[in-house]
Protein backbone atom coordinates (compact mmCIF):
# COMPACT_ATOMS: atom_id res chain seq x y z
CA UNK A 1 0.00 0.00 0.00
CA UNK A 2 2.66 2.40 1.15
CA UNK A 3 4.87 1.52 -1.76
CA UNK A 4 2.11 2.17 -4.20
CA UNK A 5 1.48 5.53 -2.61
CA UNK A 6 5.15 6.37 -2.87
CA UNK A 7 5.20 5.37 -6.50
CA UNK A 8 2.15 7.47 -7.20
CA UNK A 9 3.67 10.54 -5.56
CA UNK A 10 6.92 10.09 -7.41
CA UNK A 11 5.04 9.76 -10.67
CA UNK A 12 2.98 12.85 -9.92
CA UNK A 13 6.01 14.99 -9.28
CA UNK A 14 7.74 13.66 -12.36
CA UNK A 15 4.78 14.79 -14.42
CA UNK A 16 4.77 18.29 -12.91
CA UNK A 17 8.50 18.61 -13.37
CA UNK A 18 8.34 17.66 -17.01
CA UNK A 19 5.24 19.74 -17.73
CA UNK A 20 7.27 22.88 -18.44
CA UNK A 21 9.41 20.96 -20.85
CA UNK A 22 6.31 19.64 -22.59
CA UNK A 23 4.87 23.14 -22.88
CA UNK A 24 8.10 24.47 -24.30
CA UNK A 25 8.38 21.70 -26.85
CA UNK A 26 4.72 22.14 -27.77
CA UNK A 27 5.10 25.86 -28.28
CA UNK A 28 8.25 25.49 -30.35
CA UNK A 29 6.65 22.81 -32.51
CA UNK A 30 3.57 24.93 -33.18
CA UNK A 31 5.72 27.98 -33.92
CA UNK A 32 7.76 26.07 -36.47
CA UNK A 33 4.77 24.30 -37.98
CA UNK A 34 2.81 27.51 -38.48
CA UNK A 35 5.78 29.66 -39.44
CA UNK A 36 7.52 27.49 -42.01
CA UNK A 37 4.84 27.67 -44.76
CA UNK A 38 5.61 31.37 -45.29
CA UNK A 39 9.06 30.44 -46.53
CA UNK A 40 7.48 28.63 -49.48
CA UNK A 41 6.48 31.95 -50.95
CA UNK A 42 9.34 34.13 -49.67
CA UNK A 43 12.95 33.30 -48.91
CA UNK A 44 14.08 33.68 -45.30
CA UNK A 45 16.52 36.34 -46.44
CA UNK A 46 13.85 38.39 -48.19
CA UNK A 47 11.61 37.93 -45.18
CA UNK A 48 14.22 39.11 -42.66
CA UNK A 49 15.75 41.87 -44.75
CA UNK A 50 12.74 43.08 -46.72
CA UNK A 51 11.97 46.66 -45.96
CA UNK A 52 8.25 46.81 -46.63
CA UNK A 53 5.61 45.19 -44.55
CA UNK A 54 2.32 45.33 -46.47
CA UNK A 55 0.77 42.01 -45.57
CA UNK A 56 -2.71 42.91 -46.82
CA UNK A 57 -1.72 44.68 -50.02
CA UNK A 58 -2.11 43.03 -53.39
CA UNK A 59 0.38 41.48 -53.90
CA UNK A 60 1.32 41.38 -50.20
CA UNK A 61 4.82 42.25 -49.07
CA UNK A 62 6.34 40.41 -46.15
CA UNK A 63 9.56 42.21 -45.26
CA UNK A 64 9.91 42.36 -41.50
CA UNK A 65 13.07 44.43 -41.23
CA UNK A 66 11.10 47.52 -40.09
CA UNK A 67 9.51 45.44 -37.34
CA UNK A 68 12.80 43.92 -36.19
CA UNK A 69 14.47 47.32 -36.23
CA UNK A 70 11.57 48.82 -34.33
CA UNK A 71 11.88 46.16 -31.65
CA UNK A 72 15.62 46.60 -31.35
CA UNK A 73 15.25 50.37 -31.47
CA UNK A 74 12.79 50.61 -28.59
CA UNK A 75 14.68 47.97 -26.63
CA UNK A 76 17.94 49.88 -27.00
CA UNK A 77 16.14 53.02 -25.87
CA UNK A 78 14.68 51.15 -22.91
CA UNK A 79 18.16 49.95 -21.96
CA UNK A 80 19.45 53.50 -21.92
CA UNK A 81 16.84 54.16 -19.27
CA UNK A 82 16.65 50.94 -17.29
CA UNK A 83 20.36 50.24 -16.97
CA UNK A 84 21.34 53.43 -15.15
CA UNK A 85 18.12 53.45 -13.16
CA UNK A 86 18.22 49.76 -12.29
CA UNK A 87 21.91 49.44 -11.60
CA UNK A 88 21.86 52.77 -9.77
CA UNK A 89 19.02 51.61 -7.54
CA UNK A 90 20.84 48.35 -6.90
CA UNK A 91 24.02 50.14 -5.92
CA UNK A 92 22.13 52.52 -3.69
CA UNK A 93 20.19 49.73 -2.03
CA UNK A 94 23.30 47.68 -1.53
CA UNK A 95 25.77 50.31 -0.56
CA UNK A 96 24.10 53.40 0.85
CA UNK A 97 20.57 52.66 1.97
CA UNK A 98 20.30 51.85 5.63
CA UNK A 99 18.20 48.94 6.79
CA UNK A 100 15.15 51.15 7.20
CA UNK A 101 15.32 52.56 3.67
CA UNK A 102 15.96 49.13 2.26
CA UNK A 103 12.91 47.79 4.03
CA UNK A 104 10.81 50.36 2.18
CA UNK A 105 12.58 50.64 -1.16
CA UNK A 106 13.00 47.00 -2.03
CA UNK A 107 9.30 46.12 -1.79
CA UNK A 108 8.43 49.32 -3.66
CA UNK A 109 10.70 48.37 -6.53
CA UNK A 110 9.20 44.92 -6.58
CA UNK A 111 5.67 46.33 -6.67
CA UNK A 112 6.69 48.38 -9.69
CA UNK A 113 7.41 45.05 -11.37
CA UNK A 114 3.93 43.79 -10.58
CA UNK A 115 2.02 46.68 -12.17
CA UNK A 116 0.11 45.13 -15.13
CA UNK A 117 1.51 46.15 -18.49
CA UNK A 118 -1.85 47.50 -19.63
CA UNK A 119 -1.58 50.04 -16.83
CA UNK A 120 1.82 51.10 -18.08
CA UNK A 121 0.36 51.34 -21.57
CA UNK A 122 -2.48 53.43 -20.32
CA UNK A 123 -0.15 55.73 -18.47
CA UNK A 124 1.98 56.05 -21.60
CA UNK A 125 -0.98 56.93 -23.79
CA UNK A 126 -2.78 59.29 -21.48
CA UNK A 127 0.03 60.99 -19.59
CA UNK A 128 3.42 60.51 -21.19
CA UNK A 129 2.54 60.74 -24.90
CA UNK A 130 0.69 64.08 -24.70
CA UNK A 131 3.41 65.42 -22.45
CA UNK A 132 6.21 64.46 -24.83
CA UNK A 133 4.22 65.70 -27.79
CA UNK A 134 4.04 69.20 -26.37
CA UNK A 135 7.48 69.11 -24.79
CA UNK A 136 9.26 68.20 -28.04
CA UNK A 137 6.68 69.74 -30.37
CA UNK A 138 5.95 66.48 -32.21
CA UNK A 139 3.20 65.73 -34.70
CA UNK A 140 2.31 62.65 -32.68
CA UNK A 141 3.06 61.58 -29.11
CA UNK A 142 3.05 57.83 -29.74
CA UNK A 143 6.68 57.25 -30.77
CA UNK A 144 9.65 54.99 -30.32
CA UNK A 145 10.88 57.36 -27.66
CA UNK A 146 7.67 57.20 -25.64
CA UNK A 147 7.78 53.43 -25.88
CA UNK A 148 11.39 53.30 -24.75
CA UNK A 149 10.65 55.41 -21.72
CA UNK A 150 7.75 53.22 -20.65
CA UNK A 151 9.61 49.99 -21.39
CA UNK A 152 12.64 51.32 -19.57
CA UNK A 153 10.61 52.01 -16.46
CA UNK A 154 8.99 48.61 -16.75
CA UNK A 155 12.33 46.82 -16.99
CA UNK A 156 13.95 48.81 -14.19
CA UNK A 157 12.68 46.62 -11.34
CA UNK A 158 13.96 43.49 -13.10
CA UNK A 159 17.38 45.01 -13.53
CA UNK A 160 17.46 46.52 -10.04
CA UNK A 161 16.37 43.37 -8.30
CA UNK A 162 18.74 41.00 -10.10
CA UNK A 163 21.66 43.43 -9.94
CA UNK A 164 21.09 43.86 -6.23
CA UNK A 165 21.14 40.10 -5.78
CA UNK A 166 24.38 39.97 -7.71
CA UNK A 167 25.93 42.62 -5.47
CA UNK A 168 24.81 40.85 -2.34
CA UNK A 169 26.36 37.59 -3.53
CA UNK A 170 29.77 39.21 -3.47
CA UNK A 171 31.34 37.74 -0.35
CA UNK A 172 31.71 40.17 2.51
CA UNK A 173 35.30 39.06 2.83
CA UNK A 174 36.20 40.89 -0.41
CA UNK A 175 34.97 44.12 1.08
CA UNK A 176 36.88 43.50 4.30
CA UNK A 177 40.03 42.65 2.39
CA UNK A 178 39.76 45.85 0.40
CA UNK A 179 39.19 48.04 3.42
CA UNK A 180 42.03 46.30 5.22
CA UNK A 181 44.59 47.58 2.71
CA UNK A 182 43.37 51.13 3.13
CA UNK A 183 40.90 51.40 0.25
CA UNK A 184 37.94 53.69 0.77
CA UNK A 185 34.34 52.85 0.10
CA UNK A 186 34.32 54.18 -3.44
CA UNK A 187 37.47 52.32 -4.44
CA UNK A 188 36.12 49.16 -2.89
CA UNK A 189 32.88 49.54 -4.78
CA UNK A 190 34.35 50.33 -8.19
CA UNK A 191 37.43 48.12 -8.10
CA UNK A 192 36.30 45.10 -6.14
CA UNK A 193 32.56 44.79 -5.66
CA UNK A 194 31.30 45.86 -9.09
CA UNK A 195 33.86 43.79 -11.03
CA UNK A 196 33.09 40.79 -8.84
CA UNK A 197 29.37 41.27 -9.44
CA UNK A 198 29.95 42.27 -13.05
CA UNK A 199 28.65 39.15 -14.71
CA UNK A 200 25.64 39.12 -12.40
CA UNK A 201 24.93 42.70 -13.35
CA UNK A 202 25.22 41.86 -17.04
CA UNK A 203 22.75 39.04 -16.49
CA UNK A 204 20.40 41.58 -14.96
CA UNK A 205 20.77 43.80 -18.00
CA UNK A 206 20.13 40.95 -20.42
CA UNK A 207 17.03 39.85 -18.57
CA UNK A 208 15.84 43.45 -18.55
CA UNK A 209 16.37 43.42 -22.30
CA UNK A 210 14.30 40.25 -22.67
CA UNK A 211 11.58 41.89 -20.67
CA UNK A 212 11.58 44.92 -22.94
CA UNK A 213 11.75 43.17 -26.28
CA UNK A 214 9.01 40.69 -25.41
CA UNK A 215 6.59 43.25 -24.02
CA UNK A 216 3.43 43.48 -26.13
CA UNK A 217 0.54 45.34 -24.61
CA UNK A 218 2.45 48.49 -23.82
CA UNK A 219 4.12 48.75 -27.21
CA UNK A 220 0.82 48.09 -28.91
CA UNK A 221 -0.64 51.04 -27.07
CA UNK A 222 2.17 53.59 -27.25
CA UNK A 223 4.50 52.75 -30.15
CA UNK A 224 2.38 54.40 -32.81
CA UNK A 225 2.13 51.35 -35.06
CA UNK A 226 3.80 52.59 -38.22
CA UNK A 227 5.66 49.78 -40.00
CA UNK A 228 8.45 51.82 -41.52
CA UNK A 229 12.12 51.78 -40.76
CA UNK A 230 12.57 54.31 -37.94
CA UNK A 231 14.79 57.24 -38.76
CA UNK A 232 14.62 59.13 -35.51
CA UNK A 233 13.67 58.26 -31.97
CA UNK A 234 10.56 60.38 -32.41
CA UNK A 235 9.14 58.24 -35.23
CA UNK A 236 6.14 56.06 -34.60
CA UNK A 237 7.18 52.41 -34.91
CA UNK A 238 5.67 48.93 -35.06
CA UNK A 239 7.73 46.44 -33.04
CA UNK A 240 7.34 42.73 -33.74
CA UNK A 241 5.11 42.02 -30.77
CA UNK A 242 2.77 44.86 -31.63
CA UNK A 243 2.51 43.67 -35.23
CA UNK A 244 1.52 40.18 -34.16
CA UNK A 245 -0.99 41.38 -31.58
CA UNK A 246 -2.58 43.94 -33.87
CA UNK A 247 -2.80 41.80 -36.98
CA UNK A 248 -3.47 38.28 -35.74
CA UNK A 249 -7.15 38.99 -35.34
CA UNK A 250 -7.51 40.07 -38.96
CA UNK A 251 -5.36 37.42 -40.62
CA UNK A 252 -7.42 34.50 -41.90
CA UNK A 253 -6.22 31.24 -40.38
CA UNK A 254 -3.89 29.46 -42.76
CA UNK A 255 -3.30 32.51 -44.95
CA UNK A 256 0.15 33.74 -45.88
CA UNK A 257 -0.31 36.68 -43.53
CA UNK A 258 -1.13 34.27 -40.72
CA UNK A 259 2.02 32.24 -41.38
CA UNK A 260 4.09 35.39 -41.65
CA UNK A 261 2.94 36.49 -38.20
CA UNK A 262 3.95 33.11 -36.81
CA UNK A 263 7.32 33.50 -38.45
CA UNK A 264 7.74 36.86 -36.69
CA UNK A 265 6.89 35.13 -33.42
CA UNK A 266 9.49 32.49 -34.19
CA UNK A 267 12.17 35.13 -34.79
CA UNK A 268 11.19 36.87 -31.57
CA UNK A 269 11.38 33.59 -29.71
CA UNK A 270 14.85 32.93 -31.10
CA UNK A 271 16.00 36.40 -30.06
CA UNK A 272 14.81 36.07 -26.45
CA UNK A 273 16.10 32.52 -26.36
CA UNK A 274 19.54 33.81 -27.33
CA UNK A 275 19.32 36.47 -24.60
CA UNK A 276 18.52 33.85 -22.01
CA UNK A 277 21.32 31.57 -23.10
CA UNK A 278 23.71 34.50 -22.91
CA UNK A 279 22.47 35.37 -19.42
CA UNK A 280 22.93 31.79 -18.29
CA UNK A 281 26.44 31.50 -19.72
CA UNK A 282 27.50 34.75 -18.14
CA UNK A 283 26.11 33.93 -14.74
CA UNK A 284 27.79 30.52 -14.84
CA UNK A 285 31.10 32.15 -15.59
CA UNK A 286 30.43 34.53 -12.72
CA UNK A 287 29.80 31.77 -10.21
CA UNK A 288 32.99 30.07 -11.25
CA UNK A 289 34.91 33.28 -10.99
CA UNK A 290 33.78 33.79 -7.42
CA UNK A 291 34.48 30.16 -6.66
CA UNK A 292 30.86 29.73 -5.61
CA UNK A 293 30.37 26.44 -7.38
CA UNK A 294 32.88 23.63 -7.54
CA UNK B 1 76.37 46.72 25.37
CA UNK B 2 72.90 47.35 24.15
CA UNK B 3 72.63 43.88 22.73
CA UNK B 4 73.77 42.38 25.95
CA UNK B 5 71.04 44.26 27.65
CA UNK B 6 68.41 42.90 25.33
CA UNK B 7 69.74 39.42 25.77
CA UNK B 8 69.59 39.86 29.47
CA UNK B 9 65.99 40.96 29.17
CA UNK B 10 65.23 38.01 26.93
CA UNK B 11 66.59 35.62 29.49
CA UNK B 12 64.47 37.22 32.05
CA UNK B 13 61.64 37.08 29.58
CA UNK B 14 60.59 40.59 30.30
CA UNK B 15 61.18 42.38 27.07
CA UNK B 16 58.65 44.70 25.59
CA UNK B 17 56.63 45.40 28.64
CA UNK B 18 55.54 48.90 29.44
CA UNK B 19 54.13 51.01 32.26
CA UNK B 20 51.06 51.67 30.18
CA UNK B 21 50.01 48.24 31.24
CA UNK B 22 50.21 49.17 34.82
CA UNK B 23 46.50 49.53 35.18
CA UNK B 24 46.37 45.95 34.10
CA UNK B 25 43.57 43.69 33.11
CA UNK B 26 40.47 43.51 35.28
CA UNK B 27 41.86 45.53 38.05
CA UNK B 28 45.07 43.59 38.54
CA UNK B 29 47.81 46.05 39.21
CA UNK B 30 50.72 44.63 37.33
CA UNK B 31 53.07 46.75 39.35
CA UNK B 32 52.29 44.55 42.22
CA UNK B 33 53.30 41.59 40.14
CA UNK B 34 56.74 42.95 39.76
CA UNK B 35 56.88 43.10 35.95
CA UNK B 36 55.96 46.66 35.43
CA UNK B 37 59.33 48.23 36.06
CA UNK B 38 61.15 46.08 33.55
CA UNK B 39 59.77 47.30 30.28
CA UNK B 40 62.02 47.12 27.29
CA UNK B 41 60.56 49.65 24.91
CA UNK B 42 57.59 51.81 24.23
CA UNK B 43 54.61 49.64 23.36
CA UNK B 44 53.41 49.91 19.79
CA UNK B 45 49.76 49.78 20.75
CA UNK B 46 48.13 50.55 24.03
CA UNK B 47 44.46 50.00 24.77
CA UNK B 48 42.95 51.66 27.79
CA UNK B 49 39.54 51.10 29.28
CA UNK B 50 38.05 49.70 26.08
CA UNK B 51 34.39 48.71 26.21
CA UNK B 52 32.56 47.53 23.14
CA UNK B 53 28.90 46.98 22.45
CA UNK B 54 26.95 45.34 19.65
CA UNK B 55 23.64 47.10 20.05
CA UNK B 56 22.92 46.70 23.72
CA UNK B 57 25.08 43.60 24.07
CA UNK B 58 28.38 44.25 25.74
CA UNK B 59 31.17 42.38 24.01
CA UNK B 60 34.25 43.79 25.74
CA UNK B 61 34.65 44.94 29.33
CA UNK B 62 37.29 47.45 30.26
CA UNK B 63 40.17 46.03 28.26
CA UNK B 64 43.62 47.34 29.17
CA UNK B 65 46.51 45.88 27.27
CA UNK B 66 49.70 46.90 25.51
CA UNK B 67 51.40 45.29 22.54
CA UNK B 68 55.15 45.39 22.35
CA UNK B 69 56.77 46.50 19.13
CA UNK B 70 58.23 43.71 16.96
CA UNK B 71 56.82 40.98 19.11
CA UNK B 72 54.08 38.46 18.53
CA UNK B 73 51.20 38.67 20.95
CA UNK B 74 48.69 35.84 20.84
CA UNK B 75 45.13 36.34 21.96
CA UNK B 76 43.48 33.13 23.07
CA UNK B 77 40.11 32.28 24.53
CA UNK B 78 36.97 30.32 23.80
CA UNK B 79 34.59 31.22 20.97
CA UNK B 80 32.65 34.37 21.64
CA UNK B 81 35.11 35.67 24.21
CA UNK B 82 35.63 38.90 22.31
CA UNK B 83 39.11 38.25 20.94
CA UNK B 84 38.20 38.82 17.29
CA UNK B 85 36.05 41.77 18.28
CA UNK B 86 39.04 43.23 20.04
CA UNK B 87 41.57 42.97 17.24
CA UNK B 88 39.04 44.34 14.77
CA UNK B 89 39.06 47.50 16.86
CA UNK B 90 42.79 47.83 16.30
CA UNK B 91 42.27 48.69 12.61
CA UNK B 92 38.69 49.87 12.99
CA UNK B 93 37.21 47.01 11.00
CA UNK B 94 34.44 47.07 13.59
CA UNK B 95 33.02 50.03 11.69
CA UNK B 96 31.81 47.66 8.97
CA UNK B 97 29.29 46.29 11.44
CA UNK B 98 26.46 48.75 11.89
CA UNK B 99 25.12 49.42 15.35
CA UNK B 100 28.34 48.93 17.26
CA UNK B 101 29.68 51.34 19.87
CA UNK B 102 32.84 51.62 21.92
CA UNK B 103 34.32 53.47 24.84
CA UNK B 104 37.93 53.95 25.82
CA UNK B 105 41.01 54.65 23.76
CA UNK B 106 43.53 52.78 21.71
CA UNK B 107 46.85 54.43 21.00
CA UNK B 108 49.12 53.54 18.10
CA UNK B 109 52.45 55.22 18.79
CA UNK B 110 50.50 57.71 20.84
CA UNK B 111 47.89 58.39 18.12
CA UNK B 112 44.34 57.85 19.27
CA UNK B 113 43.12 55.60 16.48
CA UNK B 114 39.51 55.44 17.58
CA UNK B 115 39.05 59.18 17.48
CA UNK B 116 37.06 60.49 14.53
CA UNK B 117 40.02 62.70 13.67
CA UNK B 118 42.00 59.61 12.71
CA UNK B 119 41.31 58.50 9.14
CA UNK B 120 40.36 54.83 9.02
CA UNK B 121 41.92 54.24 5.59
CA UNK B 122 45.22 55.77 6.73
CA UNK B 123 45.10 53.71 9.89
CA UNK B 124 44.55 50.50 7.93
CA UNK B 125 47.64 51.17 5.86
CA UNK B 126 49.59 51.13 9.10
CA UNK B 127 47.68 48.27 10.70
CA UNK B 128 47.10 45.47 8.20
CA UNK B 129 44.94 42.44 8.66
CA UNK B 130 44.91 38.81 7.60
CA UNK B 131 41.59 37.07 7.94
CA UNK B 132 40.32 33.74 9.13
CA UNK B 133 39.47 32.46 5.68
CA UNK B 134 41.86 33.31 2.88
CA UNK B 135 40.07 36.04 0.96
CA UNK B 136 41.99 36.86 -2.20
CA UNK B 137 40.13 39.03 -4.70
CA UNK B 138 38.83 37.29 -7.82
CA UNK B 139 41.71 38.87 -9.70
CA UNK B 140 45.13 37.68 -10.78
CA UNK B 141 47.89 36.96 -8.29
CA UNK B 142 49.65 40.14 -9.37
CA UNK B 143 46.55 42.32 -9.14
CA UNK B 144 45.80 41.03 -5.67
CA UNK B 145 49.02 42.56 -4.44
CA UNK B 146 49.06 45.64 -6.64
CA UNK B 147 45.52 46.56 -5.59
CA UNK B 148 46.60 47.93 -2.23
CA UNK B 149 49.34 49.97 -3.89
CA UNK B 150 47.03 51.41 -6.52
CA UNK B 151 44.28 52.43 -4.10
CA UNK B 152 46.94 54.19 -2.13
CA UNK B 153 47.91 56.28 -5.11
CA UNK B 154 50.97 54.45 -6.45
CA UNK B 155 51.06 54.82 -10.23
CA UNK B 156 54.63 54.04 -11.26
CA UNK B 157 54.40 50.63 -12.95
CA UNK B 158 58.00 49.66 -12.21
CA UNK B 159 57.71 50.60 -8.56
CA UNK B 160 54.49 48.62 -8.28
CA UNK B 161 56.11 45.60 -9.89
CA UNK B 162 59.07 45.76 -7.57
CA UNK B 163 56.84 46.04 -4.57
CA UNK B 164 54.70 43.10 -5.68
CA UNK B 165 57.73 40.87 -6.12
CA UNK B 166 59.16 42.03 -2.83
CA UNK B 167 55.92 41.36 -0.98
CA UNK B 168 55.57 37.90 -2.48
CA UNK B 169 59.15 37.12 -1.46
CA UNK B 170 58.54 38.31 2.07
CA UNK B 171 55.43 36.16 2.25
CA UNK B 172 57.48 33.13 1.14
CA UNK B 173 55.28 32.70 -1.89
CA UNK B 174 57.43 34.01 -4.72
CA UNK B 175 58.95 30.67 -5.65
CA UNK B 176 55.53 29.06 -5.98
CA UNK B 177 53.79 31.79 -7.96
CA UNK B 178 56.47 33.53 -9.98
CA UNK B 179 55.23 31.82 -13.14
CA UNK B 180 51.59 32.27 -12.26
CA UNK B 181 51.37 36.01 -11.64
CA UNK B 182 48.77 36.41 -14.37
CA UNK B 183 46.65 33.47 -13.22
CA UNK B 184 43.60 33.85 -11.04
CA UNK B 185 44.43 33.88 -7.36
CA UNK B 186 41.47 31.60 -6.79
CA UNK B 187 43.40 28.79 -8.45
CA UNK B 188 45.98 28.73 -5.64
CA UNK B 189 45.74 26.27 -2.78
CA UNK B 190 44.27 27.42 0.53
CA UNK B 191 47.67 27.83 2.13
CA UNK B 192 49.02 29.71 -0.87
CA UNK B 193 45.96 31.94 -0.86
CA UNK B 194 46.56 32.80 2.77
CA UNK B 195 50.19 33.66 2.08
CA UNK B 196 48.98 35.75 -0.84
CA UNK B 197 46.74 37.60 1.58
CA UNK B 198 49.74 38.14 3.82
CA UNK B 199 51.70 39.46 0.84
CA UNK B 200 48.81 41.76 -0.04
CA UNK B 201 48.93 43.08 3.49
CA UNK B 202 52.73 43.52 3.42
CA UNK B 203 52.60 45.42 0.14
CA UNK B 204 51.20 48.55 1.73
CA UNK B 205 54.04 48.53 4.28
CA UNK B 206 52.11 48.24 7.51
CA UNK B 207 53.74 48.54 10.92
CA UNK B 208 51.35 46.19 12.65
CA UNK B 209 49.79 43.03 11.26
CA UNK B 210 46.67 41.55 12.81
CA UNK B 211 46.06 37.87 12.19
CA UNK B 212 42.52 36.75 12.90
CA UNK B 213 42.81 32.96 13.23
CA UNK B 214 44.84 32.79 10.02
CA UNK B 215 45.16 29.02 10.03
CA UNK B 216 41.60 28.12 10.96
CA UNK B 217 40.89 26.68 7.52
CA UNK B 218 44.35 25.33 6.68
CA UNK B 219 45.95 21.90 6.84
CA UNK B 220 48.90 21.28 9.20
CA UNK B 221 51.57 21.75 6.53
CA UNK B 222 50.16 25.09 5.37
CA UNK B 223 49.73 26.06 9.00
CA UNK B 224 53.39 25.31 9.63
CA UNK B 225 54.41 27.55 6.75
CA UNK B 226 52.27 30.42 8.03
CA UNK B 227 53.73 30.04 11.51
CA UNK B 228 57.28 30.08 10.16
CA UNK B 229 56.38 33.17 8.25
CA UNK B 230 54.99 34.88 11.34
CA UNK B 231 58.22 34.22 13.21
CA UNK B 232 60.13 35.73 10.29
CA UNK B 233 57.84 38.74 10.03
CA UNK B 234 58.11 39.70 13.67
CA UNK B 235 61.62 40.99 12.98
CA UNK B 236 60.02 43.88 11.17
CA UNK B 237 56.41 44.04 12.25
CA UNK B 238 54.38 44.13 15.42
CA UNK B 239 52.07 41.15 15.29
CA UNK B 240 48.85 40.35 17.07
CA UNK B 241 47.38 36.95 16.37
CA UNK B 242 44.05 35.60 17.48
CA UNK B 243 44.06 31.83 17.63
CA UNK B 244 41.96 28.97 18.85
CA UNK B 245 44.94 26.73 18.77
CA UNK B 246 46.92 26.92 22.00
CA UNK B 247 49.87 25.01 20.59
CA UNK B 248 50.02 27.65 17.91
CA UNK B 249 49.98 30.42 20.49
CA UNK B 250 52.78 28.66 22.35
CA UNK B 251 54.81 28.17 19.17
CA UNK B 252 54.65 31.62 17.66
CA UNK B 253 54.03 34.17 20.36
CA UNK B 254 56.18 36.05 22.80
CA UNK B 255 53.27 37.15 24.87
CA UNK B 256 49.80 35.74 25.33
CA UNK B 257 46.55 37.32 26.42
CA UNK B 258 43.62 35.25 27.59
CA UNK B 259 40.12 36.60 27.00
CA UNK B 260 36.98 35.19 28.55
CA UNK B 261 33.45 36.49 28.04
CA UNK B 262 34.60 39.95 27.10
CA UNK B 263 37.16 40.27 29.90
CA UNK B 264 40.91 40.21 29.55
CA UNK B 265 41.69 37.70 32.26
CA UNK B 266 45.42 37.59 32.04
CA UNK B 267 48.29 38.78 29.87
CA UNK B 268 51.92 37.87 30.16
CA UNK B 269 54.89 36.11 28.70
CA UNK B 270 53.68 33.14 26.73
CA UNK B 271 55.85 30.80 28.77
CA UNK B 272 54.44 32.10 31.97
CA UNK B 273 50.84 31.92 30.76
CA UNK B 274 51.22 28.32 29.73
CA UNK B 275 53.41 27.13 32.59
CA UNK B 276 52.31 29.19 35.51
CA UNK B 277 49.06 31.03 34.85
CA UNK B 278 48.16 33.36 37.63
CA UNK B 279 44.45 33.06 37.18
CA UNK B 280 42.54 29.90 37.83
CA UNK B 281 40.37 30.45 34.75
CA UNK B 282 43.42 30.70 32.50
CA UNK B 283 44.68 27.45 33.90
CA UNK B 284 41.32 25.78 33.37
CA UNK B 285 41.27 26.94 29.77
CA UNK B 286 44.78 25.97 28.79
CA UNK B 287 44.48 22.59 30.46
CA UNK B 288 41.33 22.03 28.42
CA UNK B 289 38.84 22.04 31.23
CA UNK B 290 36.52 24.20 29.17
CA UNK B 291 36.34 25.97 25.85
Amino acid sequence: MNRRKEKLIKWLFTVTAFASLAFLVGIVLVLFKEALPIFKIISPKAFLLGTSWYPTAEPPEFGILPLILASLWVTAGALVICVPLGVGSALYLHELAGNKQRAVLKPVIEILASVPSIVYGFFGMVVLAPFLQTAFDLPIGLTAFTTSVILGVMATPTVASIAEDALSYVPRSFREASFAVGADRWQTLTKVIIPAAGSGISTAVILGMSRAIGETMTVLMVAGGSAVIPESIFDPVRPMTAAIAAEMGEAPVGSDHYHALFAIALILFLITFAFNIAAELISRRYRLKLGLSR
Amino acid sequence: MHDVNIDHERQMGMEGFHPALVRGPVGINLNSLGEADMFGSEPKITARGVNFYYGSKRALNNINIAFAARRVTAIIGPSGCGKSTFIRLLNRMHELVPGSRFEGEILLDGLDILSPACDAADLRKRVGMVFQKPNPFPKTVFENISYGLEVNGMTDKRAIEEKVVDSLRKAALWGEVKDRLKDSALGLSGGQQQRLCIARCLAVSPEVILFDEPCASLDPISTGKIEELILELKKEYTIVIVTHNMQQAARVSDRTAFFLMGDLIEEGRTEQIFKAPRDRRTEDYITGRFG
